[in-house]
């Protein structure tokens, strides 16, 4: 077991980092090229208006739900978790 | 499979198995001859009791219940009443009427509203609940030290939460008005009566138990209109599944009717009503002398003749009602071109992101549609309200999963507005355009009398083209329920949830207010050595006050602080976020440098929207200090330059200032142990 406080802290802050831009480029990025993409067909909706309601939204919750289980992860290995 | 739950999941299954039956009983009720109003007086009595119950089971007297619930709130409930808290009488009655209107462009506040919660998450929620303190203001003075960014902290909360709280009870006395008759000031006074049962009484711990009630009874409300009106349409109940296919619907009713003959003529009428005011604009104040002698000639010239009384009277009831001086007539005039032009405007289609004749155009609306998603998205991971939830958790992991329930109770609802919107233009488009005024539905007359449809029949062929009807936001889930012909009890239930709403977000707010007055400002700056006893007392006493003088001024029903609640999120995204996000992440950054980028942040975002939203301040007697927008940004969207000076600032004066040495402790206590603090 790793009991170094200064390396779950970077793993943590990596983790943080790597979602945080994958939010950005959902939240930024393809509502941006929202005209763009709209051309394209999903479900029967536009691409662009889909992403915007419903799509980015989907992804949204996957992010916080996989930083929760890494987190869950990273706790366990340096024997942080809670009783 | 009912014992295996906890104690706490099987109450609130048999609240929500309660809740339907009693729904049910009144439909058998009501076909039985109950009129509507004492449907929604039953509605009223029952939720309203039902929190009060909660409140006074939940009545406390200890300082950690009263502020935080005691941190024993497991995460899947603290998801739901952070779901009730969050979503306020507007994300429930406007935002589908927003959808509906602006179609694509009304999805940035989906999409800001949902992408805030990630930023929560990952920046915030864990490190919150690690420093286990009481308020926003406390957390801030943990990490920096002194009263000043304390003080700084508390005047934002309160700039922030206090024209939000009176939006909501403004929003309380509009629904009891619409659905239950009561005299708006009443209703406001019920709204009152409704927040204090549950947070005079228990603090937050009563707060956090009514929002998880009132969470249930609002999603249900929301949802069971749109999916009866999605059955109807397509015969299959989960409207957010299969909208898709209405949509494509939509647009192919928009390419026929949006180019008809009629609507261009329509539109065509409309612009030439616009330059008509613009010329009398023009021309002030000879144009009102002209309107008025025109008028006036008019009648003597009636009165010459032997016409009827009656048409003599109506003209100069006309004469009478022009403004009186050139400046109310540039006024009104103003608002009668612009709502003109409006109308004139080529529609755009649902689904188009960004419209616009030109490349300018297009990117302006572009640019605008991501800066809102910033202010929101910041200003949801700031606002004192929502962040002081995760406080409540037993753990720092039940804070994190919180978050996840957060969403996904929130989703709930974003991914159905948007349907919803979708759904009542189908019905709209296929039901009200090209059809006789005179055999319009029923709704359409009855919202019309309360002004929130209006229809104006300009080229006078006695059919209704789109361009010639106006809907208020409001209307499209209010009248859903009629536009699909249901019975009242779900109109009764739509109100109940839109109550539920916006009591839900006025209880968070008002306890945020509270403490930051009476725990940060009182007992942390005026009297640390005050009893807990003493405590309580102050805390009580100030959410009287602070409730009793926000239903005051909604009673008073303020235009512009209705307006001003949109500033709320680049107030606090100023304020909060880059101090609370460098703060955890940053170990460089200082007491000075987090001071002054709170001031800094705030006052630009406080400058921008009044130099560009204003132009005078009669009451200050300056005046003509209005902008040119920067980038084409609009008001609303502030945030994006105070949050970003915030940030510069923060960085730039810390920097230039030494490091308080006690911030490494601090640091590593909430970055990396899971423990509680000693």
């Amino acid at each position: 077991m790793n009991r170094d406080p200064q390396a779950y802290w970077r793993k943590t802050r990596r983790l943080t980092f790597c979602l945080l831009f994958l939010w950005f480029c959902i939240t930024f990025g393809s509502t941006w090229y929202a005209r763009e993409i709209n051309q394209v067909v999903i479900f029967g909706f536009p691409l662009g208006f889909y992403m915007a309601a419903q799509g980015g939204l989907v992804i949204f919750l996957l992010i916080i739900w996989w930083y929760n289980r890494c987190m869950k992860k990273i706790d366990r290995e340096f024997g942080l978790e809670e009783e | 499979m009912f014992r295996s739950l906890t104690r706490l999941q099987r109450y609130y299954l048999i609240y929500t198995g309660g809740f339907l039956a009693f729904i049910g009983a009144l439909a058998v009720l009501e076909q039985h001859g109950m009129p509507p109003r004492w449907v929604g007086y039953a509605f009223l009595i029952f939720t309203i009791s039902m929190y009060a119950g909660i409140g006074i089971i939940s009545r406390t007297s200890d300082v950690s219940e009263y502020y935080v619930a005691g941190r024993r709130v497991p995460a899947f409930f603290n998801g739901m009443a952070t779901g009730a808290d969050w979503m306020s009488a507007a994300s429930f009655i406007g935002l589908a009427g927003t959808l509906y209107l602006s179609g694509f462009q009304g999805l940035a506040y989906v999409i800001g509203w949902t992408g805030g919660f990630v930023l929560v998450a990952l920046l915030l929620a864990p490190y919150l609940r690690r420093c286990e303190q009481y308020t926003i203001p406390d957390f801030l003075g943990a990490r920096y030290g002194g009263n000043a960014i304390r003080l700084v902290a508390v005047a934002a909360a309160i700039l922030a939460s206090f024209v939000y709280v009176v939006a909501q009870i403004y929003g309380v006395g509009v629904i009891t008005s619409r659905f239950v008759s009561l005299q708006f000031e009443i209703g406001v006074f019920v709204g009152l009566a409704g927040i204090l049962v549950c947070s005079f009484l228990g603090g937050m711990r009563a707060v956090t138990w009514t929002q998880v009630a009132q969470y249930l009874i609002l999603i249900v409300a929301y949802i069971t209109p749109v999916a009866i009106l999605s059955y109807n349409v397509t015969g299959n109940p989960v409207p957010q599944l299969v909208y898709g296919e209405v949509l494509q619907k939509v647009s192919q009713l928009e390419n026929r009717l949006f180019d008809a003959p009629a609507e261009k003529e329509v539109r065509q009428l409309f612009r030439e009503r616009a330059d008509t005011y613009a010329q009398k604009i023009m021309q002030l104040p000879q144009s009102l002398n002209h309107e008025r002698e025109l008028l006036s000639s008019q009648i003597n010239q009636l009165k010459a003749s032997d016409v009827q009384m009656r048409d003599i009277v109506a003209l100069e009831r006309q004469r009478r009602d022009l403004p009186h001086d050139p400046e109310q007539a540039k006024a009104r005039w103003e608002a009668a071109m612009f709502s003109a032009v409006e109308r004139s405007r080529q529609p755009a289609h649902h689904a188009e992101a960004f419209p616009g004749e030109t490349k300018e155009e297009r990117d302006t609306l572009r640019i605008n549609f991501l800066a809102l998603i910033f202010c929101l998205t910041v200003g949801t991971a700031a606002l004192p309200h929502v962040l002081v939830r995760y406080y409540t958790t037993p753990t720092v992991h039940e804070a994190r999963e919180s978050v996840f329930w957060s969403l996904l109770f929130i989703l709930l609802l974003y991914v159905t507005a948007p349907a919803y919107a979708v759904f009542a233009k189908y019905e709209v488009l296929s039901h009200l355009a090209d059809i006789p005024i005179a055999k319009l539905p029923g709704w359409v007359t009855a919202w019309a009398k309360v002004g929130l449809v209006s229809i104006e029949d300009i080229n006078l062929d006695g059919v209704l083209q789109l361009a010639e009807l106006s809907l208020n936001p409001d209307v499209i889930v209010l009248a859903t329920p009629e536009i699909a012909g249901m019975p009242y009890v779900v109109s009764g239930l739509v109100a109940a949830g839109g109550l539920a709403a916006a009591l839900s977000t006025a209880d968070g707010l008002l306890l945020t207010i509270t403490s930051a007055l009476s725990h940060d400002v009182y007992y942390r700056i005026i009297r640390p050595d005050a009893s807990t006893q003493f405590r309580l007392v102050i805390s009580k006493s100030m959410l009287l006050v602070v409730a009793v003088l926000a239903a005051t001024v909604a009673a008073q029903k303020p235009g512009t602080i209705l307006s001003m609640v949109a500033w709320a999120f680049s107030i606090a995204g100023s304020a909060f976020f880059p101090a609370l996000v460098l703060g955890i992440f940053w170990q460089r950054a200082t007491r000075a440098g987090a001071l002054a980028g709170m001031l800094v942040g705030v006052s630009l975002s406080l400058y921008y929207i009044l130099r560009v939203e204003f132009d005078s301040i009669p009451w200050l007697g300056v005046s003509g200090f209005r902008m040119e927008p920067w980038f084409n940004v609009q008001a609303t969207s502030a945030g994006v330059f105070g949050v970003a000076a915030g940030f510069v600032t923060i960085i730039a004066v810390s920097l230039f200032t030494k490091p308080e040495p006690s911030t490494a402790s601090f640091l590593e206590r909430i970055r990396m142990s899971n423990r509680p603090s000693p």
